[in-house]
């Protein structure tokens, strides 16, 4: 009996503790209240780390101007390290206790998709950072994606690949569901390009040593070049044991590459790798009149001024996409969720930092294939690929 | 499929691939071991120590030389190692197996969040000692980085320097003494507690010097403990819980059957190599390919 | 009266599930009971885990894989269409028997699917076979061994979920159906449905403490103490130890897989993080916290853990927290939270630090 009593004391007190630990809802009526399921920590962390920086930066320069017409946000981020059944619960929590406006992320697509139906039950907008194509198509009509499509990505590669007289390639991809999505779109589009894919393996996203399988690769001589799809740091050994091998072919990674510092662990093996990613890495070489240049060169700044240990990455670019485009469509139509989400589809022409906007009904990424640019790295910077 | 035909200089390439990695595993294995000997304890974070010298190198390398750096990362994880040794193991009074395994455990979960925490989730890697990125040494036409032969170099060192220790000098044998026979070595007057904290100081040292060895090739970030634990875990096991030389030859196995089975197997399934060779050894030789069974027996799991 | 005295708690449980219920409901704050039902399914892995922790003394740290081969399986078969091979002889044949369920998905397509009773029985029996199978050579093994074959054996269904495109890969699956248990009586996530999913998960539960009180207070429990107590003597006096450690290893297995199963349907999806080893080391956690052997105590550690992790409470630091309540209780309290008595671990930790260092203590 005593046992029991002890349990009902415990239950009770930890209750009470839940309690104390939510925040109090419905204080400051004014706010505009926006949550954010990103993968701060866990294996997908390189993605949620930078995100809920960027949007943690974001949040308070708006604050510090007044807020979006006079309303101040207040952002919630929860962090779901990329494991779906937390983003579910978050997704719940968000909709029903603290009655966001809008949700950004998730992080994953893995962790969107099993949102997906949960927002559109709820109506709730939501601003995914992740990148498969299945989030947008078939397009749901509360669900958004910031990053741009693989399939662009692809095809900016096999349109380098071609003009580089390139026809029989290797294709290398992580076990992550970026890696995943990648070699599906590789595939796929490659007899568009007349593109031969000779080898296609597929390694462990932790792989510390890939030297064996380039030996066997390297043993075919009819390889041209080889394209990675994965995220770090299997795309940066890749390139060492390539080059210390002594192959020397094109190597093509995906838009996954888009940090400095992965270029800096590469050091010399980096160079030369060719890659598309948005205008965000070169933007102090854009020209004057690109209608990102501004936006690209203030997030940069911004970013690296308050978070000196880190640079400015793409992904941190996902999550400021999606708060631009969630901004831009309050100040339009005010605060009404269902006017919002009509906003947003119909929002164009604005500049993101993965490229410009153009929502529309049938559309809810917004970008053309024109948001990547052909990227390579010298002198252990990046710069814009010319052949 | 012509190109999966074995020329001398896959074979080459492999075999440094296979070799490089097993002795890292070695490492690890022998960490497992020093500890083992002398607590019975199979120290689940040791990972984690390999992890660390690696990291705290790289952030020693802003404030000094490289080589400073490194001596310099490898004594803080030899304290921390201690510190653990003090502060979670010493004045438990003989713990369950189950207990330390989940202490063990939590241990490893801590310093991988105290280094997400500290570091952040980038990858960072030590420069090359040699050369850089793209440097290579010709060896029977195959080209090999030269931070492989460091690897190999340091690892087989350590292996070197940790057997005359064990067999020449005094603490070492008393150390095994511990090892063989607690009791009989406390009644000799052979102060057992601070044998396993040594122990606990060697297996990080060895650990943080691998660490430190391999970051320009493997890169470090703070999530790569467990992954090493479970093949060092395996190699232990392979070789025969306890027995250091037998895990070198163990971690190399391992390492030249994971470098090969690229040639035959799809990359995807490397990984799954070690730990089904770690399940059908636990299922039918649980003392190891090169322990005995009767040995084995005498000792308690 | 013994009988009494054993089921008083359950009658106990059932008030305060009643009673939370209500209370939600008149504070509107129903929302809580999201993840009440979901921490109830993970409780019910964490119970049979106890059992086999707690009464039979044997680690496991592979239970995630039990609870992924559930929760994959239901979710595999209840969402990959099977009209493409429709006619195919068995889908024919399945189909006319009623396994086959044809429905419609978000966007209008049509789909052929596995009925979610039929998937369910399929995938908790694979759980139940195969924790049978690999349980015989296992079980052999003690102490690190046995922690390290559990550990594999996690290891390698985490890695076939990652990289089956059955299973979805990385991304895991989603599109899950809601479960119809009965008429009227479904396992689904929507927001509607939320009082009878809550209801249902904490029948599921009550079902099984009651399941699992029967046994440990019955000769197989009986034989389990003795297992743990001193298996060589147990052997001596005639108790089939190892089939008594199979038994109560696949009553685990099942616990872990009908659990995965329930709660892909809630979620209506899974992802490989739930195979994970973190997931397992997190179970062996809370049955630890709960102090090995009480059941109650897991149960209490299971919702109230499971509740403040899956409201975010402990934010990035949910891992670190595990860790953290992992050391301390294995350090200070190997008994479980529930069994401290302060005041006397208060006196041992003095006696403790009086101890002059390397001087034996007694605790």
């Amino acid at each position: 009996m005593k046992r029991v009593l002890s349990s009902v004391v415990t239950v009770v007190i930890s209750f009470c503790l839940v309690a104390g630990f939510s925040p109090v809802s419905a204080a400051k009526a004014e706010n505009i209240k926006v949550g954010a399921i990103l993968a701060v920590t866990g294996g997908a962390s390189f993605l949620g780390g930078p995100e809920a920086r960027t949007l943690e930066m974001m949040v308070e320069a708006i604050n510090a101007k007044g807020g979006i017409n006079g309303n101040k946000i207040d952002l919630i981020i929860k962090d779901s390290g990329a494991n779906p059944e937390k983003a579910i619960s978050f997704t719940k929590q968000l909709i029903e206790e603290e009655k966001v406006f809008a949700i950004i992320g998730p992080s994953t697509s893995g962790e969107t998709m099993k949102i997906k139906n949960i927002v559109e039950e709820a109506k709730m907008i939501l601003l995914s950072c992740a990148a498969a194509e299945v989030i947008v198509n078939p397009v749901a009509k509360y669900v958004f994606k910031t990053p741009q499509k693989d399939s662009h990505a692809v095809q900016k590669i096999y349109g380098t690949m071609k003009d580089l007289g390139i026809s029989k390639i290797a294709v290398l991809t992580g076990n992550t569901g970026f890696g995943n999505a990648g070699k599906g779109q590789l595939e796929k589009i490659a007899p568009e390009f007349g593109i031969d894919i000779l080898a296609s393996e597929v390694y462990d996203k932790k792989a510390t040593d890939l030297s064996a399988v380039v030996a066997k690769l390297m043993a075919n001589k009819d390889i041209q070049a080889v394209v990675n799809w994965s995220i770090v740091p299997a795309q940066g050994i890749l390139a060492k044991n390539m080059r210390q091998a002594g192959w020397d072919v094109p190597l093509f990674q995906s838009h996954g590459f888009g940090n400095i510092k992965y270029v800096e662990v590469g050091g010399a093996a980096a160079e030369g790798i060719i890659f598309p990613a948005g205008r965000l890495l070169i933007a102090n070489s854009l020209p004057e009149d690109n209608p990102q240049k501004q936006l690209l060169v203030r997030y940069l700044i911004d970013y690296e001024t308050k978070y000196p240990e880190d640079k400015v990455s793409t992904f941190g670019g996902h999550a400021y996409d999606a708060l631009t485009i969630l901004v831009a469509a309050i100040e339009k139509v005010g605060l009404d969720k269902e006017k919002v989400r009509d906003a947003i589809e119909n929002l164009q022409g604005v500049a993101g930092t993965a490229g410009v906007f153009n929502f529309s009904p049938q559309d809810h990424n917004g970008l053309d294939i024109n948001s990547f640019e052909m990227l390579t790295v010298k002198d252990g910077k990046f710069a814009i690929y010319h052949k | 499929m012509q190109y999966l035909r074995m020329t001398p200089e896959l074979f080459i390439q492999y075999l440094f691939a296979g070799i490089t990695y097993g002795i890292i595993y070695a490492i690890v294995a022998i960490g497992f071991n020093i500890i083992y000997n002398t607590t019975g304890i199979i120290n689940f974070a040791q990972g984690e120590f390999v992890m660390l010298g690696g990291m705290t190198a790289i952030t020693m390398t802003a404030f000094m030389p490289m080589p400073l750096a490194i001596a310099v990362a490898v004594l803080i994880t030899m304290v921390i190692g201690a510190l653990i040794e003090m502060v979670f193991i010493r004045w438990l009074e003989s713990p369950s197996v189950l207990r330390m395994i989940i202490i063990t455990i939590g241990i490893s979960i801590l310093a991988r969040e105290a280094a997400l925490h500290t570091w952040g989730e980038s990858v960072r890697a030590l420069p090359y000692f040699i050369g850089n990125e793209v440097t290579s040494v010709t060896i029977l036409g195959a080209k090999i980085s030269p931070q492989v032969l460091w690897v190999i170099g340091v690892c087989s060192l350590m292996v070197a320097g940790l057997s005359l220790f064990f067999k020449f000098t005094s603490l070492g044998r008393e150390m095994r003494a511990c090892a063989a026979n607690r009791r009989a070595a406390t009644l000799c007057g052979i102060n057992a507690k601070n044998m396993v904290t040594l122990s606990f100081v060697l297996s990080a040292g060895i650990g943080a010097v691998a660490g430190c060895v391999m970051s320009p090739i493997t890169y470090s970030d703070y999530e790569m403990g467990p992954n090493l634990a479970i093949k060092g875990f395996t190699v232990a096991i392979l070789g025969g819980l306890g027995n250091s030389l037998a895990a070198v030859a163990a971690g190399l196995l391992l390492g030249i059957i994971e470098a090969f089975s690229v040639s035959v197997l799809p990359l995807a399934f490397q990984d799954a190599i070690a730990t089904s060779i770690l399940l059908l050894i636990l299922f039918v030789r649980p003392h190891g390919l090169f322990g005995s069974s009767e040995a084995a027996g005498l000792k308690e799991f | 009266m013994d009988l009494w005295k054993r089921y008083i708690p359950v009658l106990f449980l059932l008030a305060l599930v009643v009673a939370v219920q209500l209370i939600t409901h008149f504070t509107e704050t129903s929302y809580y009971l999201t993840q009440l039902t979901m921490s109830a399914y993970y409780s019910v892995v964490v119970i049979g885990l106890c059992v086999l922790m707690g009464y039979g003394g044997q680690i496991s740290l592979g239970h995630a894989g039990f609870f992924a081969i559930g929760g994959y399986l239901a979710g595999a078969l209840t969402t990959h269409s099977l009209l493409p091979i429709k006619s195919h002889g068995l889908v024919a044949f399945l189909h006319k028997i009623g396994l086959l369920v044809a429905s419609k998905d978000l966007y209008g397509g049509d789909l052929l699917t596995v009925e979610p009773w039929a998937a369910c029985i399929v995938a908790v029996f694979t759980a139940g076979i195969i924790a049978l199978a690999i349980g015989g050579p296992v079980l052999k093994l003690k102490g690190h061994y046995l922690a390290m074959a559990t550990l594999g054996f996690g290891i390698i269904i985490f890695r076939i979920a990652l990289a089956s495109a059955y299973f979805g890969e990385a991304d895991g699956i989603s599109g899950v159906p809601s479960f119809k248990l009965l008429p009227g009586l479904e396992v689904s996530g929507s927001f509607g449905a939320r009082v009878l999913n809550y209801y249902i998960a904490w029948m599921v539960v009550i079902m099984g403490i009651i399941l699992l009180l029967n046994l440990i207070h019955s000769r197989v429990g009986r034989a389990l103490r003795s297992i743990h107590g001193a298996e060589e003597a147990a052997n001596a006096m005639g108790v089939n130890t190892a089939r008594y450690k199979l038994y109560i290893f696949v009553l685990s297995a099942v616990f872990a897989a009908l659990a995965g199963v329930l709660v892909t349907h809630y979620n209506g999806g899974i992802g490989p993080s739930e195979a994970g080893v973190m997931k397992s080391v997190r179970y062996v956690a809370i049955v630890a916290v709960g102090g090995m052997a009480n059941l109650w105590g897991a149960l209490i550690m299971g919702i109230v853990l499971n509740f403040l992790s899956l409201r975010g409470v402990f934010g990035s630091y949910d891992d670190a927290v595990f860790g953290v309540i992992l050391i301390v209780i294995m350090l200070f309290a190997p008994e479980g939270i529930l069994n401290i008595n302060p005041w006397q671990r208060l006196k041992s930790l003095f006696s403790l630090l009086a101890a002059k260092p390397g001087e034996n203590t007694t605790e």
